[in-house]
């Protein structure tokens, strides 16, 4: 019920199965190509350049890799990340293991793939019969708000009842924006007025959800530095408030992280998983921008999975992240 | 920062003792360092890549300043090439020709234009000006809402845009409503864009073309990435814009953006914004942000500021009380303010050098609750005990705590520092000192 594009409860409907699936298919290949589309900066930045620096080389020499570094560089796969891709290919080359510049892109798609691929963490389930609880944090103007709204779209079309919490009673009209994205979606909604306490609003929330058997409940947070203290502390409240309310809640934590974002993007999730315990990445803003290389340098580095990537504007642009299909799209 | 990569240079220039020189082979790994502490900054790779040439043209064969390790030497040509490389002066708005005049904001999503807006109301408003805010976001839920909220909170009239209007129509409409208004200045908050997203960047154009603005400001992220650099261009190409506003710059982000925008352009920043607060905005200064970079902190924003908070007056009757040792509780209290109206306690520590450090910095983290706990206490007495707070008795500490929302305890663990205080303080006043202590290090 919970992740989007896997299959979900009856199993009655078997014969509806087989056409859904083809169906499912043939959508599947819509949206890799318009991940393809939508991720064309980022490939031609890796991997149009990566074929122009091997084109007609006979061997991989030091200063091979020394472009092949700016490549990495310039996609914000970060200091970290570059130099231990570029140990790995110095390394294969010094055993002779990898000798062929033709052979250089296949080895770094398998190491990205490799870096991108990890176990997803054990996650918190609901009580049968309680809602899912989903608390959204992030830096201002990430994109947690749209990144809601569209998750609203994608739980509704899976069939459940979805409540969206205004939990940001901070910035000017954060509610109001929150509400259009509710009315949009036709989801519940709960606020309460601006300033209000946002561990008070979450506290009602959830209670209202329990009342109104809501399966999937939203909470939009106040964008914040994660260098603040005491915002971050606000929020570690409204993390306390809802276990309290409802034992295991917030099931979830997301992160969103805006693709634009460079070397901060880290610092930005050790901070947020220091305090809240971060289950899964959203990635936004990845279309347009020549950098989808973070998602490698977030994953290897912190080992958080990415459950989402924003690839443009629509609602349908929220997709869940795949590594291979995500390697694969920039790769080929 | 600065002292890891200072310490880290230090290192490397170790085995070079006492005046030497700087060559080609001995800087080799210094530059390899500060290449990647400005990687690490988020400064793009080209403009590094150039940074790095120029800094090792000049470092070779300089001598090594007497009073200087070879480390910091090196870092000060670092530094240097930095602040060159920022454009040396800070640059002001140019708001010239007639009124009513125009400032358009452009950017990326997110990256705080509507905000932005509201803060460069505010100031333009302190400054004499009578802004007019303009908001020409059609797209975003909420958008003009939230301009509005914000007008509101300045006092600034906001125009009363129809989200169903086209966004140059709007900025039309609102010139002429403008002038009613009594209004000098028209501040545009345009909806954020993809820089690659050909026809929304049309629609800047258009409004450029129609409103011929003074300024076309870009409002941009202070953390972001290598993309920064396309951005930067493109929005450039398309609007030939005037200057940059840099936001979130009260984060941790290094902010090496700064400097690749600044490369790619060749435009000023202009301002940057460092919180939420509506009067978080400050003009930019190249040399500062060159500190930051390198991760130096800010001394001299902290220094300016107090300069510019502090009363001198006040301080010298401060001073004079506390070589009598009369100081008070009321005295007590008037620092407590000046403190405060220097920022919170959070930003002046981030301005230090070092405490960007975010280890550190969550170590020694100040509690403002506790200040405020202290203010209320001390509004709680009465002058006499302000004055003279041995006569704080037992039934007094009550009515104090109970005045004050704290507990008695509180009460009196503030009294027993404040004794403390005053007595170290007439120890001092014996031997006379000639500065002011510092009740807060």
């Amino acid at each position: 019920m919970r992740l989007f594009g896997s299959k979900n409860k009856s199993e009655e409907k078997s014969s509806t199965q087989q056409a859904a699936s083809q169906e499912a298919q043939e959508k599947e290949k819509g949206f890799f190509t318009r991940l393809r589309e939508r991720l064309s900066k980022t490939r031609n930045s890796i991997t149009g350049r990566l074929d122009r620096l091997v084109l007609g080389k006979k061997e991989i020499t030091g200063e091979l890799l020394d472009e092949l570094e700016e490549i990495l560089f310039t996609s914000d796969l970060g200091v970290e990340t570059t130099q231990a891709l570029i140990d790995i290919v110095q390394d294969k080359v010094a055993r002779k293991a990898l000798k062929d510049p033709g052979k250089l892109k296949s080895t770094l798609k398998e190491q990205i793939l490799e870096f991108l691929s990890f176990p997803a963490a054990q996650r918190r389930t609901p009580e049968s019969g309680e809602p899912l609880v989903i608390m959204v944090v992030g830096v201002n103007g990430v994109g947690k708000t749209t990144t809601i709204g569209k998750a609203a779209a994608l739980f509704k079309s899976e069939g459940n009842s979805v409540m969206l919490v205004a939990a940001d009673t901070f910035r000017a009209a954060a509610i109001e924006q929150l509400e259009i994205w509710s009315q949009r979606v036709g989801t519940e909604f709960v606020k309460q007025k601006p300033g209000a306490d946002p561990s008070a609003v979450v506290f009602d929330a959830l209670e209202a959800a329990q009342s109104r058997s809501i399966d999937v409940v939203l909470i939009d947070t106040a964008g914040r530095l994660h260098t603040k203290k005491n915002l971050m502390d606000e929020l570690e409240k409204v993390n306390r408030v809802a276990g309290k309310k409802l034992p295991g809640a917030p099931h979830e934590t997301w992160l969103v992280l805006d693709a634009t974002t460079g070397q901060n993007a880290i610092s930005q999730a050790k901070m947020f998983n220091e305090t809240l315990g971060i289950t899964d990445i959203i990635l936004t803003k990845l279309d347009g921008t020549a950098k989808g290389g973070i998602v490698v340098g977030i994953c290897h580095q912190l080992k958080l999975p990415v459950r989402y990537i924003g690839i443009g504007e629509k609602i349908e642009d929220l997709r869940p992240f795949d590594p291979k299909q995500f390697v694969d799209a920039i790769f080929d | 920062m600065f002292e890891a990569l200072t310490d880290k240079l230090n290192a490397t220039f170790k085995r070079l003792t006492g005046r030497g020189k700087l060559t080609d082979a001995n800087i080799q790994d210094a530059l390899k360092q500060v290449r990647i502490a400005l990687l690490e900054a988020d400064v793009n790779y080209k403009v590094v890549k150039g940074l790095i040439e120029d800094i090792r043209t000049r470092a070779i064969g300089q001598e090594v300043l007497e009073s200087l390790t070879p480390g910091q030497q090196f870092i000060k040509i670092v530094n240097d090439e930095l602040v060159r490389l920022m454009g040396g002066e800070m640059a002001p708005l140019n708001l010239v020709g007639r009124t009513p005049h125009c400032v358009m904001l452009v950017g990326l999503q997110g990256s705080g234009k509507t905000t932005t807006a509201a803060k460069l109301a505010a100031l333009m408003k302190k400054k004499g000006r009578h802004p007019y805010l303009v908001p020409a976001d059609v797209y975003r839920p909420a958008a003009i809402e939230q301009l509005k909220k914000l007008g509101q909170q300045i006092s600034v009239p906001v125009h009363d845009a129809d989200s169903s209007h086209k966004p140059e129509d709007i900025c039309i409409e609102a010139r002429m409503a403008a002038g009613g208004q009594g209004s000098d200045l028209l501040i545009i908050d345009t909806a954020g864009r993809l820089h690659i997203d050909e026809a929304l960047m049309e629609e800047l154009v258009r409004i450029k073309d129609k409103m011929l603005p003074q300024e076309i400001l870009l409002v941009a992220d202070a953390m972001t990435g290598q993309d920064a650099v396309n951005v930067a261009k493109r929005f450039n190409e398309v609007l030939d814009i005037s200057g940059v506003v840099l936001t979130k710059m009260e984060g941790d982000a290094r902010g090496g953006a700064a400097l690749s925008i600044r490369a790619v352009t060749n435009k000023p920043i202009k301002f940057i914004g460092v919180g939420e607060k509506i009067d978080a905005l400050e003009p930019f200064f190249p040399e500062r942000m060159a500190s930051r970079i390198l991760g130096m902190g800010d001394v001299l924003t902290l220094i300016e500021k107090a300069q510019e908070e502090f009363d001198q007056k006040e301080a010298e009757k401060l001073e004079k009380k506390l070589r009598k040792a009369e100081f008070d509780f009321e005295d007590f209290l008037g620092q407590l303010r000046q403190i405060k109206k220097l920022g919170s306690l959070e930003q002046i520590l981030g301005m230090l050098p070092g405490m960007g450090q975010m280890k550190k910095l969550k170590q020694m983290k100040p509690d403002e609750k506790e200040l405020k706990k202290v203010e209320a206490i001390i509004n709680s007495m009465t002058r006499e005990e302000r004055r003279n707070y041995k006569i704080i008795n037992g039934s007094r500490r009550r009515r104090i705590a109970r005045g004050s929302g704290t507990s008695v305890q509180d009460v009196n663990r503030l009294i027993k520092n404040f004794a403390q205080m005053k007595k170290m303080m007439e120890r001092f006043s014996k031997k006379g000192p000639r500065s002011l202590p510092s009740f807060f290090s």
